[in-house]
């Protein structure tokens, strides 16, 4: 076994944008405060002393602008890595993001391709209040032309980057602002990761909890509770939020029998309806309970704590969600 | 700076050769919209007529190397870039064998071969494309440049502004163009902009920005000359607005409520092809004989990428979800 490091989230996103650079002079970082500042997380604190301005390239609060410029550099030859300070500052971007990144390929008959990535953080927790706090990557998976991307552990934190670089196509990584802390022994010699399946982060055969990035330690921490009262639960990181997995949700459906779909999104028309909707084309007659969704309260997220986490999902309502339905088999 | 190298050259071959690409895209736009209504071209389509010394006069400041970057009324510009009729047309069409291979039509012409990135239907959405496109020949070392050509309509929009800042922040070799036809679609600009004169806008980035008659092949391609020049030599982006005007409708949907026939008139009046003409003959380089046979030449070339539309094919449904990703195939 090979030695390991003790990092955090935010270290191993740095880890995987010092790697990349290192590896391909194409690859330069872009966007808000990534220089000078350090990365409004800090994530790419020290780069530019080591790459220097042109590669690590602080822009101005122009989303769509650099966005867009992204793209064109990446269809120049580049492979750009655009950050973008939180998915909602990403709306001002849509233009580009929908209507040229998803586009281009298939509009021009295959002839232009976006070898882009955006990471850009997401999700709630932090009291931060309705304009910084939402978990939009589910609007995002809606859109053929991109791919989804949402590391729930330091291991894809470290290795989703550069198997994104290497996509021809454009990448979209979500980083949960209440990761970035998290600590936990890296392997030495990690490096990239497939970012097309799904992964079981633990095992079970009594029901199916899916969930992604920053819900899967939530889900976790439900499954022990669950596994302290007789019910093994089966926990399931999407990481790729599009395309989806499919098989491996299916699969563990198949066998588990119930599901409950736990996404910080809200639950009207979202990637938790999708889930929904495949298991029931994929696996209806396998079903013993109806499926379950626990997702955030369909309110802007609101400032004061007690509020805020009320608004989003908790392990308790996980586990009551689960125990409902290993319930209702009676 | 005007040198002798970038100041038109006056030959007889280069007037007639302006006064060529300028007729081969107004007899193709009349094609364009005879075969609009004979219902063999559908969706948008927006005719580039009276506005071919804006495409023409640019194109003449670009070599082979440099990319362009257009709107959705692009077939000038695509033309006038040296893109071969027949696929263009047969993009029109919505055939296989057009440029997008079918799947853009009109509003959509991409040819990689001829660094043309399209073919881009959201206003202003083209612009920070251009920046990128600068951004990386500049992080790759190589000395190239990237015009982008939009109407005066993209000003009011924020990607305008967000790019003209980029480029100018990052001194990139971006020539943009704005073609100023005087409406965004059919509002004036006097009642869309509180600053008409765009190319003041782009003056207050700090960067090289005038004005020039969109109408006059020959000043056009006399200030994208010089532009490109200034480009080249690592001077920052440029600005060039083109005061012209759309002779047509703005698509083939406008009934033209917002303005008077007098105005198309009196700018028509002022045509770069009619004024081009007369300038020529007046001058002795154009004769009759020289006219006929430029137009016959390009008669046949257009009907010669009609009967290649015509004969192209329909690509199979079952390719419909082919290049959404890199190697994704038919379903």
């Amino acid at each position: 076994m090979s030695a390991t490091k003790h990092m955090t989230y935010r270290e191993a996103v740095r880890e995987a944008i010092r790697d990349a650079l290192g590896r391909d002079p194409r690859v330069f970082l872009m966007g808000e405060d990534v220089g000078h500042y350090g990365g409004c997380f800090a994530v790419s604190m020290g780069l530019l002393d080591e790459f220097g301005p042109e590669r690590i390239r602080d822009t101005p609060l122009s989303e769509s602008g650099f966005v867009g410029a992204g793209i064109g550099a990446a269809m120049g030859g580049m492979r750009p890595i655009v950050e973008i300070m939180t998915v909602n500052f990403s709306l001002l971007a849509l233009d580009q993001i929908v209507n040229n990144a998803a586009t281009l390929r298939h509009m021009s008959g295959g002839q232009f391709g976006v070898p882009l990535v955006i990471r850009m953080s997401t999700g709630g927790g932090k009291q931060v209040a309705a304009q910084h706090s939402h978990s939009l990557e589910g609007w995002y998976a809606h859109i053929p032309g991109i791919k989804v991307l949402a590391p729930a552990t330091l291991e894809d934190a470290r290795g989703m980057l550069w198997s994104a670089l290497e996509d021809p196509d454009p990448v979209l990584i979500f980083e949960h602002v209440l990761l970035y802390n998290m600590e936990g022994d890296l392997a030495e010699d990690a490096g990239p990761v497939d970012i097309d399946r799904a992964a079981i982060r633990r095992a079970g055969k009594d029901i199916s909890l899916i969930t992604y990035g920053g819900s899967l330690l939530k889900t976790l921490a439900a499954a022990d509770v669950l596994a302290g009262q007789g019910i093994e639960a089966e926990v399931i990181d999407l990481r790729t939020l599009r395309p989806l997995d499919e098989a491996t949700i299916i699969e563990s459906v198949r066998r588990t029998r119930r599901a409950v779909i736990v996404d910080e999104g809200w639950r009207s028309g979202s990637l938790s309806a999708e889930i929904s909707a495949r298991i029931m084309e994929g696996a209806f007659y396998e079903l013993d309970a109806p499926v379950a969704r626990v997702c955030s309260a369909e309110v802007p997220l609101p400032y004061p704590r007690h509020l805020e986490q009320a608004a989003l999902p908790q392990p308790a309502d996980i586990v009551a969600a689960a125990k409902a339905l290993v319930g209702g088999d009676g | 700076m005007t040198t002798r190298e970038n100041k038109p050259r006056l030959t007889r071959d280069h007037l007639l050769a302006l006064l060529r690409r300028m007729l081969l895209i107004r007899h193709f736009e009349e094609k364009c919209a005879e075969l609009y209504s004979a219902q063999k071209i559908h969706g948008f389509l927006h005719l580039y007529i009276g506005e071919e010394a804006v495409a023409v006069g640019c194109m003449e400041a670009l070599g082979p190397d440099d990319a362009v970057v257009a709107t959705y009324r692009e077939h000038g510009q695509a033309l006038a870039r040296g893109i071969a009729p027949g696929p263009i047309m047969a993009e029109m069409y919505g055939k296989r064998e057009g440029c997008s291979g079918g799947r853009g039509g009109s509003m959509h012409i991409f040819d990689a071969a001829a660094r043309f990135y399209g073919g881009n239907a959201i206003v202003g959405g083209g612009l920070p494309l251009a920046v990128g496109l600068a951004l990386a020949d500049r992080m790759q070392g190589r000395n190239r440049v990237t015009a982008c050509f939009f109407g005066e309509g993209a000003a009011a929009e924020g990607e305008f502004h967000e790019s003209l800042n980029l480029a100018a922040l990052w001194r990139l070799p971006v020539l943009f163009v704005c073609e100023n036809n005087l409406y965004a679609m059919g509002s004036a600009l006097a009642l869309t902009e509180a600053q008409t004169d765009i190319h003041i806008k782009a003056a207050s980035y700090n960067m090289n920005s005038r004005v020039v008659d969109g109408m006059d092949v020959i000043a056009v391609e006399a200030a994208a000359r010089e532009a490109v020049a200034g480009l080249r030599a690592g001077d920052g982006p440029a600005f060039l607005e083109c005061r012209t005007y759309r002779f047509r409708a703005h698509s083939m949907f406008d009934a033209q409520l917002y303005r008077d026939k007098a105005e198309v008139e009196n700018w028509r009046e002022k045509g770069p092809v009619v004024r081009f003409e007369k300038w020529l003959r007046d001058t002795g380089h154009l004769h009759d004989a020289d006219l006929a046979k430029i137009e016959a030449e390009i008669e046949a070339e257009i009907e010669a990428a009609v009967a290649f539309a015509e004969a192209g094919s329909w690509e199979p449904v079952e390719e419909l979800t082919r290049d959404v990703y890199a190697g994704s195939a038919g379903r």
